[in-house]
């Protein structure tokens, strides 16, 4: 276990390894979201009583569901960076802050563009909303603590113990403020999230899930591996690859 | 033990002898609350409405204002690391700087409460909860504040990037607490929130003084 562990977390080995893995992942990734972005927005029926506004959930939906993957990816890499002190997990922790964000934010604009036609108004205090935007905030705090430093391998250390104390805290937070709204709020907003679907609306929101998924994977990996290449610049392995490049 | 004893009194000491420096917070806490009323509005409804929010928030600034007290100057003239480099167990010294730092801040500032909630013409039959919450609150925020100076001591704009980080946290507090004294204000019961609050600090006194120690190494490399 320990082996493969430094075996495959070590630079060199990881930035030979994970090239067939980041292509695949890529070609992958583009036929999935083609297919399932056509499908969603064309092929699919509009929603009874949401009319086509609903179209924006298939962006909307798997993006929400990424930003919180990606902050499991990275507090569970940020444990492996602090426990086994491998450089390829500590690589990981603030490319993931990066994507994680950027999907937080997006799930958080598609999310008042969507209430806009839905509830009158781009921005409702609504639970799963407002805890989306205290995720941004964990991820914005990570990725200024990971830059904070001069010496990359001690930001990457506190970024992942800050990551580390936000995953146990996510929970507290996400039921604190769930708790928080249906008190003051009532039920009339929950209701939208989870309108029972029809198979022809599932389909391709799963195929924008499998899709969003494999191209979070494959942009992680394109961006550790140039991360790697930028950290390890002094080494002579990195001098080599660089050369059979240009 | 011991090793708990004597830093705390070695803290506390040293908290007395800066009394000008540490009244500080507390002066904003005061400041800050009555810069409402005249920002907002003198409407005593209104200031009613919003009391719970307006000093629960504030207190939070001030507690936040504070947190750079519990490391910095020890870390700047080097007895941090002295302290850190004697033998047994670093949690419980962690724990006796956080404990010295609520005594002097966040004690203070539970008392303090009462009387800007008089300001904000907050009902008398709710300010006991208002202090209840502080009391149990309040410790919390000054655990969850030291990981955040613990991990930028290193830094030169630590003050800042450490409220940043530590402020999220603070969300589940800040929401039961003034759920807490709402509900006490409409006299409905709040055992149920003091519970909550309760089992919060539990965990935060057991599981944060080892991310303060592991952010300390980290800030030491």
């Amino acid at each position: 276990m320990m082996q493969f562990i430094h075996k495959y977390g070590s630079p060199r080995y990881f930035y030979q390894w994970s090239a067939p893995w980041q292509f695949w992942l890529t070609v992958l990734s583009v036929i999935l979201l083609a297919v399932g972005t056509y499908w969603g927005l064309v092929i699919a029926p509009p929603d009874y009583q949401m009319g086509d506004s609903y179209r924006i959930l298939y962006i909307h939906a798997p993006s929400a569901w990424m930003s919180m993957f990606a902050y499991m990816v990275m507090a569970f890499s940020g444990i492996i960076a602090l426990v086994w002190r491998i450089k390829v997990a500590e690589v990981v922790i603030g490319q993931c802050a990066i994507i994680g964000g950027s999907f937080t934010a997006l799930a958080l604009i598609t999310g008042m563009l969507w209430g806009k036609p839905m509830w009158g108004a781009y921005w409702v205090w609504d639970a799963r909303l407002t805890s989306e935007l205290v995720l941004l905030f964990l991820y914005m705090g990570v990725l200024a603590l990971y830059s904070a430093f001069e010496d990359p391998r001690t930001g990457a250390k506190a970024a992942a113990i800050l990551s580390i104390v936000g995953v146990i805290n996510i929970p507290i937070i996400h039921y604190s403020v769930e708790w928080w709204n249906t008190l003051h709020q009532g039920p009339t907003v929950t209701k939208l999230d989870k309108p029972s679907a029809h198979i022809s609306m599932l389909i391709p929101l799963l195929i924008m899930f499998v899709g969003f998924k494999t191209y979070f994977f494959a942009l992680l990996f394109a961006r550790v591996r140039n991360g790697i290449l930028f950290r390890e610049k002094n080494a002579s392995w990195v001098k080599e690859v660089l050369e059979l490049k240009s | 033990m011991h090793l708990f004893l004597s830093v705390l009194n070695r803290d506390l000491m040293l908290a007395i002898r800066r009394r000008r420096e540490l009244a500080n917070p507390l002066v904003f806490f005061i400041i800050i609350v009555s810069l409402f009323p005249l920002g907002v509005s003198p409407d005593k409804e209104l200031l009613r409405e919003i009391a719970p929010g307006v000093i629960w928030v504030t207190a939070l600034l001030a507690m936040l204002m504070s947190m750079d007290t519990m490391f910095r100057s020890d870390y700047d003239d080097g007895s941090l690391e002295q302290l850190l480099l004697l033998p047994g167990p670093k949690i419980f010294l962690i724990g006796a700087k956080i404990t010295a730092h609520w005594l002097s801040i966040g004690l203070p500032l539970v008392i303090l409460a009462p009387v800007m909630a008089l300001l904000l013409y907050f009902p008398s039959h709710a300010i006991v909860t208002l202090m209840i919450t502080l009391l149990i609150s309040t410790p919390i925020l000054s655990l969850l504040g030291a990981v955040g100076v613990a991990l930028t001591l290193s830094l030169r704009s630590g003050g800042i990037l450490s409220s940043l980080l530590i402020l999220p946290f603070y969300i589940p507090v800040l929401i039961f607490s003034t759920m807490a004294i709402n509900a006490a204000a409409d006299n409905l019961p709040v055992s149920g929130y003091y519970s909550l609050l309760g089992a919060f600090l539990i965990i935060s006194v057991l599981l944060i003084p080892f991310a303060v120690v592991a952010a300390l190494r980290v800030s030491y490399n």
